[in-house]
């Protein structure tokens, strides 16, 4: 059969401007059934399945897109969930641009299939339909300790449960979910996704105890004494600061702190909520990250009159996805570009009042490929500002390497492991951006399936 | 949840409170912390630990209300349950045998010495004890810091209880009488250890401060509790809380606390118009 080739995808809706510089609610609508199989058919269903070898989880994309071609939802869920269990949350936040869809056959002559997209519609159409987490009939009497219920962890937690396991993982936040429930605001992953699955997880037999500062409230060796294995998923979880005059000044907040003090806090329904938030009418986001990205919007979102991101490289080279740098223009954020902070200016009360930038040329690549910055001798750019927002990245948390000094780590703190994710210490396994420095969520779910593999083969050795 | 198992109220606007949080009760040392979270809509606050009793399970906490969430934490009783405590947190005190050993609380700061003052005299210190209040029915824990004391003063703003005058007083007469001192700890208002530092700084005394900047996670992943140190950025909540005194920005530490000022009022306000018709 001759299939007639589509070029143009079926268009996604977004809600309405004046909802999305308002309110926290998603912004991108949903395929609804008839749009998902419409979308699905244009799948070519090519016989090397490049998207499939692009993607870090290896999921059977033309497999789960045929069935939604042939309205099979049910099979589909089935079939994604074989290499993936959380795909409302991939479907939102994964980079496909640069995966699956770039290695699409279609792009080359039109859109790519809206791979990721399709995987959202089959994640909420499950969620809709309500999870069921599958029996596990038999058990290791195996324990196992997760560190962080951030993707890795909930990954590593879930692939173990299934296999019988008896997993915890300890939070050290009251509400888990990591960076999916205190980074990625609500208009980009609906708080209510990651509570389905952290519901689900549980319903596999997982403990989940919030409240657990690792490093503090047990060691790793603790750990050890109680679980036959532990697994440390714990992120890059603490904020870069750029070391520049008048960094402390007040108004300046890490992306972390002010993204933690409204996705986790609620400080955008403050006072009814407790944690209060400062937003002036001037907000400049420094960095060009897709959490700097976030942190625009939500900077928008809490009423600032214009919100300004300033990144030293030009709109070509940020790491930021095109869709959300795409999304933070429609809602009006504003950009610097080839501009570098080296210094905060405050009034006499300690408040920041202007970000003094020195102007960048582009010059020769770097290491990370893209054309490397340069200052410009002599040049200067003052912006007004009342709020900042230091969005340049993240380092991993020291606090368990501090008090586990046989951990293996590197100079910049993430945990050596070999390619099974065993770190030097016996018993103890590592994946995520702890190990990879910050990175992708769907980074972190592939190493943490592996890792689980890697567990669960140890702890069953000789049985 | 966290049970409050025993409840006393040493003047109607500061509370000791003893939680049951057994896992915490084990690991606690002197100077860490806990974060509290009264309820699902609370603030995570820090508040030091003062004491900790590993066979009964509890941690106890002593706290003045000065905002929504230590009004609203004043208001739970005992068999009332606090939504989270997350902890123990930040570095323990270098409890060791330092020789001669000055303990400044102001203010509720006296819950924070107190444990220090123990563990160091348990370590054969001899410990001096200056502890002060605005007024003599806002001093606390008076007896249980003479009792881990060699010499105790107390001072109050207004006369009514020891000396009149501040903490810091009675700390530069000692020094001016000679006496040696190989340690000071100080705890309390920002300003009180400012001027502690300000007045050992001369002398080269060794003198540490537990800072109490205002945190969010209180596990290093925000940075709101960002504090100077010697030029250098540290997380009070990981690095700290405890820091050399002569190497804090102290002015800038001052400024950061005010940053909520309009906020901390604006939601006091409400809360307090939300409480009051209920009280009546």
């Amino acid at each position: 059969m001759k299939r007639k080739v589509i070029r143009k995808a079926v268009p996604i809706r977004k809600i309405s401007l004046d909802e999305r510089r308002t309110t926290f609610k998603e912004v991108v609508v949903g395929y609804r059934e008839e749009e998902a199989i419409a979308e699905a058919k244009r799948c070519l269903q090519c016989p090397d399945h490049p998207c499939v070898k692009a993607c870090p989880l290896h999921i059977d994309i033309p497999g789960f897109i045929r069935l939604i071609a042939e309205g099979k939802f049910d099979e589909a869920v089935v079939k994604i969930k074989e290499k993936n269990e959380f795909p409302a949350i991939t479907g939102r936040v994964c980079p496909q641009e640069l995966l699956c869809q770039e290695a699409c056959t279609l792009s080359k002559i039109g859109d790519p299939v809206s791979i990721g997209k399709l995987e959202r519609f089959i994640g909420d159409y499950e969620i809709k339909r309500g999870l069921k987490p599958p029996e596990v009939k038999v058990k290791s009497g195996k324990k196992v300790a997760v560190v962080g219920s951030g993707p890795a962890g909930l990954m590593v937690a879930v692939e173990l449960a299934k296999r019988g396991h008896k997993v915890t993982i300890f939070e050290a936040l009251h509400k888990p979910g990591g960076v999916l429930t205190y980074g990625v605001p609500n208009f980009r992953l609906p708080k209510d996704v990651v509570e389905a699955y952290v519901e689900y997880v549980k319903g596999l037999g997982v403990e989940i105890k919030v409240d657990s500062v690792i490093g503090r409230l047990y060691t790793i060796d603790e750990l050890l004494e109680k679980y036959d294995a532990v697994f440390i998923g714990t992120g890059a979880g603490t904020p870069k600061f750029l070391g520049i005059p008048g960094e402390n000044l007040n108004g300046i907040y890490s992306a972390n702190e002010f993204l933690i003090r409204v996705n986790l806090m609620k400080a955008n329904e403050f006072p009814d909520y407790d944690t209060p938030i400062k937003v002036g009418k001037r907000v400049a986001v420094i960095g060009g990250g897709n959490v700097a990205m976030d942190a625009a919007r939500v900077a928008l979102r809490l009423g600032a009159k214009e919100v300004f991101v300033v990144y030293r490289r030009t709109e070509a080279e940020m790491p930021a996805r095109r869709e959300e740098i795409e999304n933070a223009k429609e809602e009006g954020v504003k950009f610097i570009f080839l501009a570098q902070p080296v210094e905060f200016i405050g009034d006499e009360n300690g408040w920041v009042k202007k970000v003094k930038c020195v102007k960048m040329r582009l010059g020769e690549p770097d290491e990370s490929g893209r054309r490397r910055p340069i200052p410009i001798p002599g040049s200067e750019l003052l912006i007004d500002v009342d709020t900042v927002v230091i969005a340049i990245g993240a380092r991993v948390n020291p606090l368990i390497q501090r008090t586990c000094p046989s951990l293996k780590v590197r100079r910049n703190g993430t945990i050596v492991t070999d390619e099974h994710g065993r770190t030097s210490i016996e018993r103890v396994y590592a994946a995520g951006d702890v190990v990879t420095g910050a990175a992708t969520v769907i980074e972190a779910l592939a190493a943490g399936r592996e890792v689980a593999e890697t567990i669960h083969r140890d702890l069953t050795k000789g049985h | 949840m966290f049970k409050i198992v025993r409840k006393r109220e040493w003047a109607p606007i500061i509370k000791e409170i003893e939680v049951e949080a057994p896992e915490i009760a084990r690991k606690a040392k002197p100077g860490q912390f806990v974060i509290v979270r009264v309820d699902e809509k609370g603030e995570r606050i820090p508040l030091t630990i003062v004491d900790y009793d590993e066979s009964k399970g509890t941690v106890t906490l002593i706290f003045q209300e000065v905002g929504t969430s230590t009004k609203k934490l004043g208001r739970l009783n005992e068999g009332d349950y606090i939504a989270d405590v997350v902890g123990p947190l930040g570095n323990p005190t270098e409890i060791r045998k330092y020789g001669t050993v000055v303990c400044i609380g102001g203010g509720v700061g006296i819950g924070a010495i107190y444990p220090v003052a123990r563990a160091l005299k348990e370590c054969g210190n001899y410990v001096i004890s200056i502890i002060g209040a605005r007024t003599s029915s806002l001093l606390i824990l008076e007896d249980k810091v003479k009792s881990v004391s060699d010499e105790l003063y107390i001072t109050t703003d207004d006369g009514s209880k020891g000396r009149k005058g501040f903490t810091t007083d009675v700390l530069k007469e000692l020094i001016s009488k000679g006496r040696r001192i190989d340690l000071v700890y100080a705890v309390g208002p920002t300003i009180m250890m400012k001027v502690v530092a300000d007045i050992t700084r001369p002398y080269g005394i060794k003198t540490t401060v537990s800072l109490n900047p205002i945190m969010v996670d209180g596990s290093g992943m925000c940075g709101a509790c960002r504090v100077r140190i010697g030029g250098e950025i540290k997380f009070a909540c990981v690095d700290g809380p405890e820091f050399d005194a002569h190497l804090v920005d102290f002015n800038e530490l001052l400024a950061r606390l005010r940053m909520y000022r309009e906020e901390e009022k604006l939601s006091l306000e409400i809360y307090e118009r939300r409480v009051k018709p209920s009280e009546a």
